[in-house]
C-alpha cells in the first residue's frame, strides 16, 4: 500500500531504533507519555516496546474515544436507544462499551432496542432519509478529529430539512485534557508527550504551545505508523538531551501548524464550547467539550428528548481511570486477564482496540512485563 | 419414478414466482418445488428414489462426518453464493480429516416471499459445486419460515466422506519444531462479502476464495508420508488467528510466526486497512493450513504449490514448546507480538 508500507519499513526501522539506542542516555529514565490510542495501538500491534532501550518508558494517555466517554453518558444514549421509534446510530466499538451494571448498547438491542452500528455518520443519515418515520439518534463520540465530519452532517440535514435526524453530542477537546493529565502529580513525572496524529490534522499544532510554556515539556506531534512513533521518540529524545523543550512536528506530511482552518471553521459554526464535561478517569473538567450551537438545536438529542443524566459510579476494583491518566498500566489492575477481558469487559480501556487493555491483552505486552 | 403429467398441472413460474408458506407444508406444492427445482438439479439415483432417506453402500474405511450450517448474507457475493458456500463449506470439513467426501445432504429455510429466481440461482450453483467436488448431494429437506422470519435461504449441508488410512489430522498433533504452512493469500472470503454488504460502499474487486480442498489435500497425502501431515484446517470464521489458537491450545504447544510471510494480496490489505480489521481474523473458504513434520516442510510446499488451489501457498511459521501455548509473531518491523484469540464477532453473517 503505497504512503503505508513506507513507514512499516523493516530495516528503517532497526536503524531508527539503533540510532535511538546510541543517543540516548543511560544514566536516565525517558517516561514518555503517547497521547492517542492510535499510538497505543500501533506500539503494541508493532510490537515497538522491544525495539527501544529499557529505560524509555512508554505510558498510555486518555486519546481513546470510547475510553474516556463517562458511563453516565452511555446510560443516556441507553436511554434513548430503548425509546420507541428512535434508531440509535454509533460506530462499532460504542456498542460494547459496559455501562452500569455491565449494561450495553448491545445488551440493549437485544432487548429490542433498534441500535445500528455505521462506520461513518453518512451512514446515519442515510438512514434518516431511508426511515422518515423514524427517529434517527447519531450518538456522536470522539475528539476533533471526527467533530469536523458531525458538523457536516448537522449542516447537511439542516439544508435538506430532515427533521427526524439529530446528534447525540459527545465530542470532546484535546488540549484540556492533555492540560489535566500535565496538572495531576502523576502528569508532573512524565518527561515529553508523543502528540495526537489525526486530532492535529484538524487543530495543528500550536495548541500544545502551553505544555513547554507551562510545564517545560516537549510534545512531538507523531503519525500512528510505527516509523512515525519511532522517529517521534528519537525526536523527543534529543530534545531531552538538548534540555529543550518545544512543540515539534514529526508528522509534517499531513500536520500543519495551524491545522486544517475549513475544518475549525465548520465546528466553530455548528458547535460551541461546553461550560464543564465529566471525563472517564479524569474528572470534570472546564471548557472541555462540545455542545450543538443554538442555531442547530433542532438537531441536538439533548434538547430534543431530554434524556435524563443519571450519575454512574464505575465499577469496583476498575483502574481505567487510573490507567487513562497514564498513572498505572493495564497489568496494575487485579481484574486486567482475569475478571476483564475483551470476551468479557468491565472497562471500556478492554473494548477498544485503541483502549490500553485491550491492546496490552490482545498484542500481548503482558507477557514481557 | 413415473410422473403423470395432471400431478403438477403447471410448471414452477421460476421467473416470477415465490416462495409461499405452501412451499413447506407437505403438499402438492412442497413435493412440486421439490421435484422440479432441488432433484431436477442435484439428480442422482438416491434423491431420485424421493425417500425421506437416501440408502447408501457402506464404503470401506473409516466414515468423516461433518455438518455445517450457512446463513451468509448477502446471499449472492462476487465468487461466490450461499449455495456454493453450502457445498465447499461442508466438502472442506470433511476433507480436512484427510478424507474423500463422497454425499451431502441439505436442508433447506425458506423465508416466504423468496423469489423462485433467485432459489433457482442457488440451486444451480450447489448443483455445479457438487458436480465439480465430485459428490452427490442425496437427501434433503425444505422448510419455510413466515417472511420477515428469516433472511431469504439458510442451509444447512451435512457431508459423509472416507478418510484415507493411516491419515490422522487432529489438531491436537502439532508438535515442537514443525512447520505451518498456508495454502494461499488469506482473508478473501470476507472481504468479498463485506465490500458487497449494504451498507459498506467499499468497491474493492476482491472475490470470495470458496473453493473445495480435497482434491489439493489428496496431493498432499501423495506427496508426503502420511505421518509427516499432524493437522490440516480450513481457516473459516475467526481467520488464521482463531484456527492457530485451536491448534495451539489443542496440541499444547506454541507458534513462532513471520508476519512478512503471511500472505495477503493488496486489495485485501487495502480494505482491512480501511475498515480496521487484521487480516488475520478475517474468514477464508478457499484455504486450508496445514501443520507438518519439518523434514518434510519443504516437499509440503511445492506440492501446495504444484496445485491450482495452493499456488499462493507460504511457509508461515513454526511450533515452539511453550506452557503458555502462546501464537507469537515477528512484526515485519522486528517486534514481537501475540496473536491472540478473536475477542467478539468481527464480521457477522458471513458463511
Amino acid at each position: 500500500m503505497k504512503y503505508l508500507d513506507e513507514f512499516r519499513d523493516g530495516g528503517l526501522a532497526r536503524g531508527l531504533a539503533a540510532a535511538i539506542a546510541r543517543e540516548v542516555d543511560p544514566a536516565r529514565a525517558y517516561r514518555l507519555m503517547e497521547f492517542c490510542g492510535g499510538h497505543t495501538h500501533a506500539i503494541a500491534r508493532y510490537g515497538l516496546t522491544g525495539l527501544l532501550p529499557a529505560n524509555i518508558q512508554l505510558i498510555h494517555g486518555p486519546g481513546c474515544p470510547v475510553c474516556v466517554l463517562p458511563v453516565g453518558r452511555l446510560q443516556m444514549a441507553i436511554e434513548l436507544a430503548l425509546r420507541p421509534g428512535v434508531i440509535l446510530a454509533s460506530y462499532g466499538d460504542m456498542l460494547r462499551v459496559p455501562g452500569a451494571g455491565g449494561d450495553s448498547l448491545l445488551a440493549a438491542r437485544a432487548r429490542g432496542a433498534d441500535v445500528r452500528m455505521v462506520y461513518a455518520v453518512d451512514d446515519a443519515l442515510a438512514l434518516a432519509r431511508r426511515h422518515p418515520q423514524r427517529e434517527v439518534v447519531f450518538f456522536a463520540i470522539g475528539f476533533e478529529t471526527t467533530t469536523p465530519p458531525t458538523a457536516v452532517a448537522i449542516r447537511r440535514a439542516a439544508a435538506e430539512g430532515l427533521g427526524n435526524f439529530s446528534v447525540f453530542c459527545n465530542h470532546v477537546l484535546t488540549p484540556p485534557a492533555m492540560a489535566a493529565i500535565l496538572d495531576a502529580p502523576e502528569g508532573t513525572r512524565l518527561d515529553g508527550i508523543i502528540g495526537p496524529a489525526h486530532v492535529s490534522t484538524v487543530i495543528g499544532t500550536s495548541p500544545y504551545a502551553f505544555v513547554p510554556e507551562r510545564h517545560g515539556k516537549p510534545v512531538m506531534v507523531a503519525g500512528f505508523e510505527p516509523l512515525d512513533v519511532l522517529h517521534a521518540v528519537r525526536l523527543l529524545v534529543a530534545q531531552l538531551g538538548a534540555g529543550h523543550a518545544t512543540v515539534g512536528n514529526a508528522y509534517t506530511r499531513v500536520v500543519a501548524e495551524h491545522g486544517n482552518r475549513k475544518a475549525q471553521a465548520l465546528m466553530d459554526e455548528v458547535f460551541t464550547v461546553r461550560e464543564q464535561f465529566e471525563w472517564r478517569g479524569l474528572g470534570t473538567l472546564a471548557h472541555s467539550a462540545l455542545r450543538i450551537r443554538e442555531c442547530y438545536a433542532a438537531f441536538d438529542a439533548e434538547r430534543r428528548f431530554a434524556p435524563a443524566e443519571v450519575a454512574v459510579t464505575e465499577h469496583k476494583g476498575c483502574e481505567c481511570p487510573a490507567i487513562l491518566r497514564g498513572a498505572k498500566q493495564p497489568q496494575d489492575c487485579r481484574l486486567f486477564g482475569g475478571a476483564c477481558t475483551p470476551e468479557h469487559p468491565l472497562g471500556a480501556c478492554m473494548v477498544s482496540s485503541e483502549g490500553a487493555c485491550a491492546a496490552h491483552y490482545l498484542y500481548g505486552r503482558w507477557r514481557a512485563a | 419414478m413415473t410422473r403423470s403429467p395432471r400431478d403438477f398441472p403447471r410448471r414452477l413460474d421460476l421467473a416470477r414466482g415465490r416462495i409461499e408458506l405452501q412451499h413447506g407444508g407437505g403438499g402438492r406444492a412442497m413435493t412440486q418445488l421439490v421435484e422440479e427445482l432441488f432433484v431436477a438439479a442435484f439428480a442422482n439415483p438416491a434423491l431420485c428414489a424421493l425417500n425421506d432417506q437416501a440408502v447408501l453402500p457402506p464404503p470401506a474405511g473409516r466414515l468423516v462426518l461433518a455438518t455445517d450450517a450457512h446463513v451468509v448474507s448477502p446471499l449472492f457475493f462476487p465468487g461466490g453464493d450461499i449455495g456454493s458456500l453450502a457445498v465447499n463449506g461442508t466438502v472442506n470439513d470433511v476433507a480436512m480429516a484427510g478424507a474423500q467426501p463422497l454425499w451431502l445432504a441439505a436442508a433447506f429455510v425458506l423465508e416466504e416471499g423468496l423469489p423462485l429466481a433467485e432459489l433457482a440461482r442457488i440451486v444451480e450453483s450447489m448443483a455445479r459445486a457438487a458436480h465439480a467436488a465430485g459428490v452427490a448431494i442425496v437427501t434433503g429437506d425444505t422448510k419455510v419460515v413466515e417472511a420477515g422470519k428469516g433472511d431469504g435461504v439458510f442451509i444447512t449441508t451435512t457431508g459423509v466422506g472416507v478418510a484415507r488410512d493411516g491419515v490422522d489430522t487432529g489438531g491436537d498433533r502439532a508438535r515442537p519444531g514443525d512447520a505451518v504452512l498456508v495454502s494461499g493469500p488469506l482473508g478473501e472470503h470476507g472481504i468479498a462479502v463485506m465490500a458487497c454488504r449494504e451498507g459498506l460502499a467499499f468497491d474493492v474487486p476482491v472475490r470470495s476464495d470458496t473453493a473445495a480442498l480435497h482434491g489439493l489435500v489428496a496431493a498432499l497425502l501423495d506427496a508426503v508420508p502420511a505421518a509427516a501431515i499432524r493437522v490440516l484446517r480450513d481457516p473459516t470464521r475467526g481467520g488464521l488467528g482463531a484456527t492457530l489458537n485451536e491448534i495451539a491450545r489443542a496440541s499444547a504447544v506454541g507458534m513462532q510466526l513471520r508476519e512478512a510471510a503471511i500472505p495477503v494480496r493488496e486489495p485485501v490489505r487495502a480494505a482491512c486497512e480501511f475498515l480496521g480489521l487484521d487480516p488475520l481474523y478475517v474468514a477464508c473458504e478457499g484455504r486450508l493450513l496445514a501443520v507438518c513434520a519439518p523434514e518434510h516442510a519443504g516437499a509440503l510446499l511445492a506440492a501446495l504449490r504444484a496445485h491450482p488451489l495452493g499456488q499462493g501457498a507460504a511457509l508461515i511459521g513454526h511450533c515452539v514448546s511453550d506452557p503458555q501455548h502462546c501464537v507469537e509473531l515477528e512484526t515485519v518491523l522486528g517486534g514481537r507480538r501475540v496473536v491472540d484469540w478473536l475477542a467478539g464477532e468481527q464480521l457477522p453473517r458471513i458463511c
